[in-house]
């Protein structure tokens, strides 16, 4: 069962990870890009690094989005 | 842009917010979480005000020359606690200056509250200057 859990997991990752890279709407490459981090916690916390994960859910999911989001809001929204 | 709804829910959730960055950096040496994790929480409550209202009553609450006060007081603060392991005769961020306390107990573990709670202040200020220094950029 955990395992299964643990492949779910980082199979979602790969997916995001893959899509933030392909997608050419950057907020939309923003908000995939915090889903990613909120993943990536969820695994930490798996991985026994509670602490690392705490950090990771406040720094990936919460500032790095937000400041990417107001980078976006100051330059274009469309890839070129 | 002032929705009454998403005011009001900042203004119920931001104590609760800040509640949750101090306990994590207060209990920093006895559970997961620590001075970086907590202060990105805190600082991350400031931001969320600065959301739902506006930039300038954020910087009303906390001021430019505050947060750069509060910036400059963290790092100073620790440099100060390490220095006095030296002054002490050890080598530099030496604990057991006071002692040790009940191991489990908030108040064990010397010197690492009040480093956590240096680095929680600076932290929490860096991210609310990055925030507005971002913010105030020119339209590219």
């Amino acid at each position: 069962m955990s395992e299964f859990f643990h492949i779910l997991l980082l199979s979602f990752l790969i997916v995001c990870a893959v899509a933030v890279a392909r997608i050419k709407d950057l907020l939309s490459a923003v908000i995939i890009f915090a889903a990613y981090s909120l993943m990536m916690a969820v695994i930490w916390q798996q991985l026994s690094a509670p602490d690392i994960a705490m950090t990771e859910a406040a720094m990936g999911a919460g500032v790095t989005t937000l400041l990417l989001m107001v980078a976006v809001s100051k330059t274009r929204r469309q890839e070129r | 842009m002032a929705d009454l709804v998403l005011q009001t829910v900042v203004k119920l959730l931001i104590p609760f917010i800040q509640m949750y960055g101090i306990f994590i950096i207060i209990n920093g040496h006895l559970s997961p979480g620590g001075g970086f994790a907590g202060g990105t929480i805190l600082g991350s409550s400031i931001i969320l005000y600065a959301l739902a209202f506006h930039v300038e009553d954020a910087l009303a609450h906390y001021s430019r020359s505050r947060a750069k006060m509060m910036e400059s007081a963290g790092v100073v603060a620790f440099a100060l606690i390490g220095l006095f392991g030296i002054i002490r005769g050890g080598h530099f961020l030496a604990n057991n200056i006071w002692g040790l306390g009940e191991t489990g107990t908030l108040l064990s573990g010397g010197i690492i509250l009040p480093i956590t709670l240096a680095i929680g202040i600076k932290v929490a200020s860096t991210m609310i200057t990055l925030f507005f220094h971002l913010l105030e950029e020119k339209k590219l």
